[in-house]
């Protein structure tokens, strides 16, 4: 997984271009510089043959051109490098140093490459040939073995060094990669560690708070500090609202309880006192469930979140509303394909397939048929579908809005606030929550897909992909 | 009942303490925190209300400091927090049950009373109770059989375990929460008449063949295992 991660990085990616275009420039410039080297050594070599060709043709006799080719190809002289050999115009040798005319073609102004005898291991030399007006051949050249050698070892030296810088450029880059990843790593980890509610994590700072990375870390990090304090601002008013609209609702609702209790003769004011309770109640419910909402979608109850099976969980549900639905001769089918386990708040997750389960019954017309299934593997599955009339598509993410019911509904009871709490509960939990027609229609079918179930937790394990969250 | 209120806000506590004398009990009431300790420490009651913000000394100490003295007198915490996590923190600071600001005086009442310990129809002698009865209704636990005039009465283990609540909280108010939180152990409000359907299936079970009905419907509150 880590290897692979590592493959995948645009760090290493980068680095690794950057490496292949340092390697072809590099090997370039070691070609050129060769090239340039080698050039020269064997021009200074033709300088000197073609000097000493000069200084040959100013002899205008034979016998003193073969005193001065004796004279100068005499090994034990001062250049011991030359090479001569004068032929007259039967190829016979008159003087030189070469004891034969060597195995290759040579032509006038045309430098041959050849070895000083048969033998592969004689010294390489060099060498062209010059035509005398008699009809005779006088061949002047140079052993050049030394700097072929040193032509040889040129090649070497800089192929290796190639070698070894491109291996440390390599291992080089890799470190780099890992160093920049591992940064990259570490700000990615907090930031699914504050993705999963906890608001309190921070980037570690590493280079001593001087380099890039701690910079963008210490914005981050201040980001994320005041994110924190709006947050619990936030916490604070909704939980200060809470308190302060609670006491004198609970002081309302007490003042009509005791008006009830002491009994009053006049059916009418009963019935208003009545009703005020029954009002009283039906805000008391909203203001709860706006509040159930509100904390569900602020990442809050992840506290009480445990490992269950969603699969127990629908037959539990199943078993609650089943009389309800059998009130209305609606059939409520339980479908489970589990153990389905899953990391959760039961509470939460029982409230929402519940409002589920309630519209379902709520909108099916008697004598319908209600589905829950739940099916374990990668993605665990929630399904809950009816035979009722369905939502149009158009309306679906309008329905999962607070306080949105739909214009045909106007009869049933209720204040749309169900799905609201089943879309909170879906986002909660990483859940993917899709509302599409029943098959075969009509109906509605919700659907709530749970994250890939991990195999390590995410604390102890290496680093994980975050999967797609749903938005 | 002696009961001891710490609620900060004065008219709910009157209303409180004014309610709870009507249904007949004898009610202290302390405003703050630190009184409602020392008020409590010094007497003993039998249930004490405790709401959870309070002046000097916050509701969940005072649950913390009396159980750290060896106190055990049953607590209902009051809260205007609501969620199941807050819920978690007052059982774990050694409340007996909690309620949500606003609620519903009768389901306080009913909770309260539920928190007697010295109330109940516990069956005399044994240490595991292997049976439950009431009246000429009679639940044997142990085979998860229940007759009523030696008839037995076929139950699903839903309605069997709706039963056995009501049977061990006999002449008690059950709410319909109270239901749900003891059957079901879900903590939220039941939307629709959920609770309602289930009574009524069990009362077509072990009331409409006999005579009196035994499960009996509170107004306003909820419902009540009573003969007569
Ligand atoms: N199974 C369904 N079939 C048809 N329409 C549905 C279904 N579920 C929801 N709806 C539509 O979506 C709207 C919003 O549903 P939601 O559960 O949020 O609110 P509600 O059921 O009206 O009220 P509440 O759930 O708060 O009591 C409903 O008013 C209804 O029009
Ligand atoms: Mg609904």
């Amino acid at each position: 997984m880590r290897a692979r991660h590592l493959l995948r990085s645009s760090t290493l990616q980068f680095t690794t271009v950057y490496l292949l275009v340092f390697a072809l420039s590099a090997a370039g410039l070691l070609y050129f510089v060769y090239v340039q080297s080698r050039d020269f050594m064997r021009e200074q070599t033709l300088e000197t043959i073609g000097a000493e060709i000069t200084g040959l043709r100013e002899q205008r006799s034979m016998p003193g051109l073969i005193e001065v080719v004796d004279r100068r190809s005499d090994r034990r002289g001062p250049d011991r490098d030359s090479i001569y050999l004068l032929l007259d115009p039967l190829g016979r040798k008159l003087a030189g140093n070469l004891a034969h005319m060597p195995d290759v073609p040579f032509a006038p102004d045309h430098y041959s490459d050849f070895r000083l005898t048969d033998d592969p291991a004689s010294p390489r030399a060099i060498a062209t040939v010059l035509p005398l007006i008699n009809g005779g051949l006088l061949l002047v050249g140079r052993i050049v073995e030394e700097r072929v050698r040193l032509e040889e070892r040129l090649a070497t030296i800089i192929l290796q060094g190639g070698g070894i810088m491109l291996l440390v450029a390599l291992v080089a880059s890799f470190l780099l990669s890992r160093w920049t990843l591992s940064r990259l790593e570490a700000m990615n980890r907090t930031a699914r560690k504050i993705m999963a509610g906890d608001y309190t994590q921070r980037i570690e700072m590493r280079g001593g708070g001087g380099d890039e990375f701690d910079e963008l870390a210490a914005n981050l990090n201040a980001m994320l500090g005041r994110i924190e304090r709006l947050l619990n601002g936030m916490r604070e008013v909704t939980d200060n609202i809470a308190h302060d609209l609670r006491t004198p609702l609970t002081r309302m609702r007490m003042r009509l309880e005791m008006a009830q209790q002491e009994g009053h003769d006049d059916p009418q004011v009963r019935h208003l006192i009545e009703t005020t309770i029954a009002e009283a109640e039906a805000l008391i419910q909203t203001f709860n469930a706006l509040l159930g909402i509100a904390r569900a979608n602020a990442g809050e109850r992840r506290a009480e979140m445990e490992q269950l099976d969603v699969c127990s969980l629908t037959g539990e549900v199943h078993e609650l509303y089943e009389p309800l639905a059998d009130e209305k001769s609606i059939v409520l089918e339980l479908d489970q394909l589990g153990p389905a386990s899953i990391v959760g708040s039961r509470q939460l997750l029982a409230q929402a397939l519940g409002n589920l389960v309630d519209n379902a019954i709520k909108y099916t017309p008697h004598g319908g048929r209600v589905v829950i299934r739940c099916e374990g593997g990668a993605r665990p599955i929630i399904e809950v579908r009816d035979s009722g009339p369905g939502i149009p598509a158009g309306l679906r993410d309008k329905a999962l809005e607070r306080f949105v019911r739909l214009e045909t509904e106007r009869g049933t009871p209720g204040n749309g606030l169900g799905l609201s709490l089943v879309a909170a509960v879906a986002r909660l939990h990483d859940a993917d929550l899709r509302l599409e027609d029943a098959q075969p229609p009509p109906g509605l079918r919700v659907v709530l897909t749970f994250p890939p179930v991990d195999p390590a937790p995410p604390e102890r394990g290496g680093p994980i992909e975050i999967p797609a969250t749903p938005s | 009942m002696k009961l001891l209120i710490i609620e900060d806000d004065k008219p709910t506590a009157a209303f409180l303490r004014k309610g709870l004398q009507e249904a007949g009990h004898n009610v202290d009431v302390a405003h703050d925190g630190k009184t409602g300790l020392l008020m409590a420490a010094g007497e003993t009651f039998d249930a004490i209300v405790a709401d959870r913000m309070l002046p000097n000394l916050d509701g969940l100490a005072v649950i913390r400091t009396l159980r750290s003295t060896g106190n055990l007198t049953p607590v209902l915490v009051l809260s205007a927090l609501g969620e199941v996590d807050d819920r978690v923190a007052g059982l774990k600071a050694g409340g007996d049950d909690y309620l949500v600001k606003p609620y519903a005086f009768s389901e306080l009442l009913a909770r309260l009373e539920a928190l007697d310990r010295r109330s109940g129809q516990r069956p005399s002698g044994g240490d595991v109770e292997t049976r439950l009865v009431y009246a000429d209704l009679e639940m044997d636990l142990i085979a998860r059989k229940v007759t009523r005039r030696g008839i037995t009465i076929d139950l699903k283990p839903r309605e069997f375990r709706l039963l056995e609540v009501m049977l061990r909280n006999a002449e008690r108010v059950m709410t319909r929460t109270m239901l749900l939180e003891k059957v079901w152990n879900y903590h939220f409000d039941p939307q629709t008449n959920l609770i309602d359907v289930h009574i009524s299936r069990l009362r077509q079970k072990i009331d409409k063949d006999f005579e009196p009905p035994l499960i009996q419907t509170v107004r306003g509150a909820g419902y009540s295992l009573r003969a007569g």
